[in-house]
């Protein structure tokens, strides 16, 4: 092994690849942009959304209850509704969205109610639709005030105290410190975006360099040079490792870069005028640089998997479907940090990119498993040893580098 | 000098079994030659030539390139071989220099001399006018010569030639078939394969006929003419390969 021949490989590729347009977009490009995009763009966008979904009045259908012009009086008092009497097509229009919800008020409601019998209302929405949940949530607090107001005035007509209905109160305080919530806001969606990164950098230039030289014809070129079969391998996987690495570093330092602006943008009574717990998520230097270094070896692990992958294809199209199935095999395992509920086990340790995601998650909310990281570290390295030996050894076959 | 001695080989090609792509070939290539190995597409040349190139190694026999086995010492046959095929591109994103320059690290160049060494490629392959261009911009002539400068970086004893006019138009070949006689000029060893019977008639001064990855015949085209009666190498080819269609 030449380390003269080994640099000498690598400063060219770096060179060609740093020419390739299409590799800087998957290595540079997208990782640099999509955390603020994601950060700042789709935040922005759900809380437009939100906005203009609570400023509507929304159109109510109301079934029944013309026996009780008290409640649709208050229901239409301060123009919260525009209500309307049900059409037969009412489920039509619903689910049609021009009609966000209705409300079945039962006949004799009002009577019943001054009565203390318990009539029963009936909301109707559309699951899952937005304006529609949010007309309905505000009709489930006009009634439930109403039914306070109802069980007071009862209680007061027999001389009993309010408090025999609502004997105690529950409030709701927060003692995590401000970066572990934002850990725990990030922590699961950072290590998910870093992993897939950390695979998508390293893709294209185990590609370019593999099938890319095949179907050019430049690896039989570099192939009658005098620089070992080894030699060729490492100088190639150091510069689809820098690939995976870069788009690593890129998307960190625009997440951290991110989060700067982010919290010099929103002062603090803003972020409390949001409401509970809307502080900006924060997160540790400390965390972000363990998940730098738990990202080390699985970069290496991946970008050897996808070098000796992309070596088998004869042309980049070949090498494009063979990689395909890989990203959605890195997805799953790399989903699990995102799922509430799945703490760190020692099974799930040694399960390869799901022990990083859940590993880096807890880092970045501030909780450090000595024990588990030294375990996932070397675990993941001994994977990583293991791939990288494999695409060695499949450089020296001669049915993989002249397949035709 | 290339001492080929019964080089084989088989490749093993799943569903269709064993291939044989050279079977025992042997034949010896003196400095300041040209050995032309002429068959038909198929026939083993390639293979032949990458086994002695080293990018493939052999099944049975062996071949000592300089003085250098083939088999024990791949590295060392690599650094004092020049080899141009219609299948060695060049890369594409890279300038003409940059591209001499990384064959000339690899083979262990000083920088100094590697810088002299470029300038004097370039002077004599007339290429300083694009020497900095990169060779996705480059005329087939220009990669043609940038591709001869790389093989020469490191000036090789040996140089093998595997095709190397394929797809060429006439004046870029008759490019190629000058920088192979002075490769002969200069005391080079060279082996030129070929399907192209003008060719090989105009530069071998030893043909050996391959057919089926044997060779079927070898020596100066008298010696050819002699051995089938006929006057044409075409004709001569023809006779050696398939006696019943000559016939």
């Amino acid at each position: 092994m030449s380390w003269h021949t080994i640099r000498t490989i690598y400063a060219k590729e770096l060179r060609d690849t740093l020419r390739d347009r299409r590799t800087l977009i998957s290595t540079i490009i997208l990782p640099t942009f999509l955390m603020p995009v994601l950060l700042f763009g789709v935040a922005k966008a759900t809380t437009t959304i939100v906005t203009k979904a609570k400023e509507e009045i929304p159109r109510v259908m109301v079934i029944n209850g013309g026996d009780s012009p008290g409640i649709r009086a208050e229901l239409e008092k301060g123009g919260r509704f525009r209500l309307e009497d049900a059409t037969a097509d009412w489920k039509t229009l619903i689910s049609e969205k021009k009609v966000r919800a209705a409300v079945d008020i039962p006949a004799g409601f009002e009577k019943a109610l001054d009565a203390g019998l318990a009539p029963a209302i009936t909301l109707y929405d559309y699951q899952g639709e937005l304006k529609s949940g949010l007309a309905v949530e505000r009709l489930d607090d006009f009634f439930t005030g109403l039914r306070e107001r109802a069980t007071a005035r009862l209680l007061a007509a027999k001389g009993l105290p309010a408090t025999l209905a609502r004997p105690f109160e529950v409030n709701f305080r927060n003692v995590a410190a401000p970066e572990k919530v934002g850990g725990n806001f990030l922590g699961g969606i950072v290590p998910y975006l870093v992993i897939l990164l950390c695979l998508i950098g390293c893709m294209y230039p185990a590609i370019d360099l593999t099938a890319g030289e095949k179907e050019r014809g430049t690896l039989e070129t570099l192939l009658c040079s005098p620089a070992s079969r080894t030699d060729i391998v490492l100088g190639k996987f150091l510069m689809v490792l820098t690939g995976s690495l870069s788009a690593v570093g890129f998307s960190l330092l625009s997440l951290v870069g991110s989060l700067l602006v982010a919290g010099a943008l929103v002062s603090p009574g803003m972020a409390s005028s949001i409401g509970r717990g809307a502080a900006m998520p924060t997160i540790s230097p400390f965390g972000i640089l363990g998940v730098v270094a738990m990202v080390v070896p699985t970069a290496v692990l991946f970008s050897a998997v996808a070098f000796t992958t992309s070596l088998f294809a004869k042309s980049v199209k070949e090498a494009q479907s063979y990689l395909t199935p890989l990203v959605f095999i890195v997805i799953i395992p790399c989903g699990v940090g995102l799922l509430p509920g799945i703490d760190l086990t020692l099974r799930l340790a040694l399960v390869p990119v799901a022990n990083i995601s859940l590993v880096c998650k807890e880092m970045l909310s501030g909780v450090w498993h000595w024990g588990y990281i030294a375990l996932i570290f070397g675990s993941t390295a001994v994977y990583a040893a293991a791939a990288l030996a494999v695409a060695v050894r499949m450089f020296r076959r001669e049915n993989v580098l002249f397949r035709t | 000098m290339i001492e080929a001695r019964l080089l084989t080989k088989v490749f093993h090609e799943g569903k269709r079994g064993e291939i044989r792509g050279t079977d025992s070939i042997s034949f010896t290539v003196e400095p300041g030659r040209i050995y032309g190995l002429l068959g038909a597409n198929g026939a083993g040349k390639t293979t032949t030539l990458r086994m002695i190139a080293t990018l493939l190694k052999p099944t049975g026999g062996t071949a000592t390139v300089a003085g250098h086995d083939v088999v024990r010492e791949p590295d060392k046959v690599r650094a004092c071989v020049g080899f141009l095929a219609a299948s060695t591109a060049l890369y594409a994103r890279l300038t003409a220099r940059e591209i001499i320059t990384f064959f000339g690290r690899l083979n262990g160049m000083a920088e100094p001399a590697l810088r002299a060494r470029i300038r004097t490629l370039a002077d004599e392959l007339e290429m300083h006018e694009f020497l900095d261009r990169r060779c996705e911009k480059l005329s087939t002539g220009m990669k043609q010569k940038t591709s001869i400068a790389r093989t020469l970086v490191h000036d090789p004893q040996v140089m093998i030639f595997d095709e190397p006019t394929l797809g060429l138009d006439v004046m870029t070949a008759r490019s190629i078939v000058r920088f192979v006689r002075d490769c002969r000029g200069r005391g080079k060893t060279v082996i030129y394969s070929t399907h192209v019977m003008s060719e090989a008639e105009k530069l071998c001064d030893v043909i050996g006929i391959i057919h089926g990855g044997a060779l079927r015949a070898e020596g100066t085209l008298a010696e050819l003419r002699a051995l089938t009666g006929e006057n044409d190498l075409e004709d001569c080819f023809v006779k050696i390969v398939d006696p019943g269609a000559a016939a």
